[in-house]
């Protein structure tokens, strides 16, 4: 299916700055609260950007003061998932892409790794029974 | 406040078991990684926190495809447009291709007997555990049934038919939720909701003129998922997507707050993106998810093009005052009335004064003045 | 009736009608007291007439000193209650919008948060004075079916606007509707009851002021 980014839009004349509509803040303090936690208790938290009420260039505004970290993953399942640690350690912006690139969401991970780096339970019994057979295969070879 | 739990389809219950969610995922060689990525998507789509995904994960790990029967009444096609004009694939075709739409008469390809043939044979390999979902409203039972029918059936015996054996019935939109712009004042079809007729099942209304793609689905993927239906409002709609007003989540809410609006269409006020409610937004008494959610793959939504919400997820919407009026601004002119009143209040106050005064006049001119000796005499 | 139909029911006809019935009941008694006239008096004036009743009007805002050690509860209640009710009538962005759709004027409005607050501040204060009036056994004797009637119906169209305020009935439009129809059988109360004090308390005012300051004295 063709992406709304494929229409050809052209804007005449200079574009408007963006209004200052104030709701990136709240979120930083969301987010300074789950920090808190997390430093505490070592409780993670998710937050849902796509549910914020968020006017254009909320968000914008919302990652230049998260700015950016060290780290810069990438997941290739379903599609790509962007992971970016941003300059405030523990905080992570991930952005779930579909498989046409498109966002299907995007989250604030609080947490020492966010959720969808570390490997999964189920895979590491999968992995080790891998292992166990390629090796029995090698000895056997010897 | 509603929660209706219907009959979950069993496997062992069915002719034939149906895989899971997870073993037709894992067959389709989508990793654990793609699963929870899946989950967290899943859980932004029915407006759920983040931290519900595992739960999500379990549920859908188990889950199966339910059967679903699509019934399109006296609507315009722009429900269905909004569900397949949906604009993140992944996610949204998972959904629907995990559920099984057995019928839908603008979609499918078979028409005629062949249609009406295809609903039936859902109806009876599913009875009790399939879907309804409903777009449009229908002649009521005394309406004329020609008004609308589809293969020679009215769309009054389809419905009640095809409810009868259902597990829940989901309509779609402000027209089989509330009736809609069919039964717009002075309604000439006689047209209801879905919810005037059906009584005996649980209805969900996913309202909106169309509603939010995502809230489609995410209606579709709460059933999937948990295999009960979601919390309802007063009016059968879910919590999750209408349990709060545009206003209460609109970006341009701190300029309401602060006494900032827009007066005309084309002003500084309308060009700094303030507040809208002086030109007609009805977001205070609109339930709706647009504020978050957004159109268009989250692109934009109406107030953030500048446009003051219609009220179109709400009841009557057609019929609840001028778009462009403000809220709390009376429909009509009442502006001649009052002076009318007014000036009839004037003529009777006039009136009553001038009464009293001549009263008192008379009472002036009649009074007469006696001795003490004539008042002897008298007694 | 569904809540729409209820909304539109008092925001269309009832409201027409509660409008029509304030007007001609208010201005028929406010002109049958112009219509009396004053006796006329034939003592030379010592100083303005009209000056005095304008000052007059203004001065009885400030509570009397006397009043206010003998009853200084009704003083600062009652003046706590009766500002609360005009801010939130008069300076309430959607009041505002009515105002000027009807009578084709308008003002600046306050922040909602602020009218919210002096809302919570007048239920307090007229539930204090319902209070006082019931406990109180002078004021009690006193009290005629009359004042709680105006006292309900004043009490009910701020308290419907509050809870509308913060949802709190629900589906809304009932919560508006309710408001609106509270704010109109008050309107239909005013002109028949004590109420009129709102408009008749000044020209009241005036009156008394405009002797005094004949005479040139103070009131």
């Amino acid at each position: 299916m063709a992406s709304i980014g494929d229409i050809p839009v052209k804007v005449e004349g200079e574009p408007a700055a963006p209004a200052e509509y104030g709701n990136a803040l709240p979120v930083l303090s969301q987010v300074r609260h789950a920090l808190a936690q997390l430093t505490q208790g070592g409780e993670p938290t998710q937050i849902d950007l796509g549910a914020m009420p968020f006017g254009p260039g909320d968000e914008d505004r919302l990652m230049a003061l998260l700015g950016q970290g060290e780290v810069t993953a990438s997941v290739d399942a379903l599609g790509r998932t962007r992971i970016q640690e941003t300059a405030y350690s523990g905080v992570w912006v991930v952005e779930y892409l579909n498989t046409d690139d498109q966002r299907v969401a995007l989250h604030l991970e609080i947490d020492t790794v966010p959720r969808l780096l570390r490997s999964q339970p189920e895979d590491l019994s999968d992995a080790l029974a891998a292992l166990n057979t390629l090796l029995a295969a090698s000895l056997d070879q010897a | 406040m509603a929660t209706a739990t219907p009959q979950r389809p069993q496997g062992q219950s069915m002719p034939t078991p149906q895989p899971t969610l997870g073993e037709s995922l894992r067959r389709n060689g989508v990793s654990r990684r793609g699963f929870l990525k899946l989950c967290a998507a899943t859980a932004s789509l029915m407006a759920l926190p983040p931290s519900m995904a595992p739960a999500i994960a379990a549920a859908l790990e188990s889950a199966r495809r339910p059967s679903v029967i699509w019934l399109s009444f006296q609507e315009c096609t722009g429900c269905t447009e909004s569900l397949t004009r949906s604009f993140s694939p992944t996610v949204e075709n998972l959904i629907l291709d995990t559920i099984s739409l057995d019928y839908h008469h603008t979609l499918q390809a078979a028409a005629g007997d062949a249609a009406e043939h295809a609903r039936e044979e859902a109806m009876h390999a599913n009875a009790g555990q399939y879907l309804v979902v409903v777009d449009g409203s229908l002649p009521g039972p005394r309406a004329n049934p020609g008004y609308s029918t589809i293969a020679g059936i009215s769309n009054y015996d389809m419905l009640m038919e095809t409810v009868a054996d259902a597990a829940a019935v989901i309509a779609v939109g402000s027209c089989a939720a509330f009736g809609g712009l069919p039964k717009a004042d002075p309604n000439p079809s006689g047209a209801v909701a879905v919810q005037d007729l059906v009584k005996d099942k649980p209805v969900i209304n996913v309202s909106g003129c169309p509603p939010l793609p995502m809230v489609i689905t995410g209606v579709l993927a709460q059933y999937l998922t948990f295999g009960k239906l979601p919390e309802l409002d007063e009016y059968n709609r879910p919590l999750a997507f209408f349990g709060q007003s545009i206003h209460d989540r609109c970006y341009r809410r701190p300029f309401y707050d602060k006494g900032l609006f827009a007066e005309t269409f084309d002003d500084e006020g309308a060009k700094k993106g303030w507040c809208l409610y002086r030109l007609g937004c009805k977001g205070p008494m609109t339930y709706n998810a647009c504020a978050t959610m957004k159109w268009n793959g989250g692109v934009s939504w109406p107030v953030e093009a500048g446009a003051p919400c219609l009220g179109c997820s709400e009841p009557d919407f057609w019929d609840a005052g001028g778009f462009y009026d403000a809220l709390s601004v009376p429909p009509g002119n009442s502006g001649d009335m009052l002076l009318a009143a007014g000036a009839a209040g004037v003529a009777v106050g006039a009136g009553a004064g001038l009464l009293a005064r001549s009263k008192t006049k008379s009472a002036a001119k009649q009074h007469q003045t006696v001795t003490a000796a004539e008042l002897e005499q008298k007694l | 009736m569904t809540a729409m139909e209820f909304l539109m029911l008092t925001k269309g006809p009832l409201f027409q009608a509660a409008l029509a019935v304030f007007a001609l009941g208010l201005l028929a008694r406010l002109v049958e007291i112009f219509a009396l006239g004053r006796a006329h008096n034939y003592a030379a004036p010592r100083g303005n007439a009209a000056l005095g009743g304008l000052r007059t009007m203004y001065k009885r805002f400030e509570p009397d000193p006397g009043t206010f050690k003998a009853a200084p509860f009704d003083v600062v209640v009652g003046m706590i209650w009766h500002v609360g009710f005009i801010v939130a009538l008069l300076l309430f962005i959607p009041h505002v919008e009515l105002i000027k759709s009807t009578f084709g004027i308008a003002w600046p409005a306050l922040p909602n948060p602020v009218v919210d607050a002096v809302t919570a501040i007048t239920l307090l204060g007229l539930l204090a004075a319902l209070v006082h009036r019931l406990a109180h056994p002078v004021k009690r004797f006193l009290s005629t079916t009359e004042d709680y009637l105006i006292w309900s119906v004043t009490f009910l169209v701020m308290l419907t606007g509050w809870l509308a305020y913060h949802r709190m009935i629900n589906p809304y439009p009932l919560a508006l509707g309710l408001h609106i129809l509270a704010a109109e059988i008050f309107l239909v109360v005013l002109p028949f009851t004590k109420l009129t004090h709102i408009f008749t308390a000044f020209v009241a005012r005036y009156y008394n002021g405009a002797i005094y300051g004949r005479k040139g004295v103070q009131s």
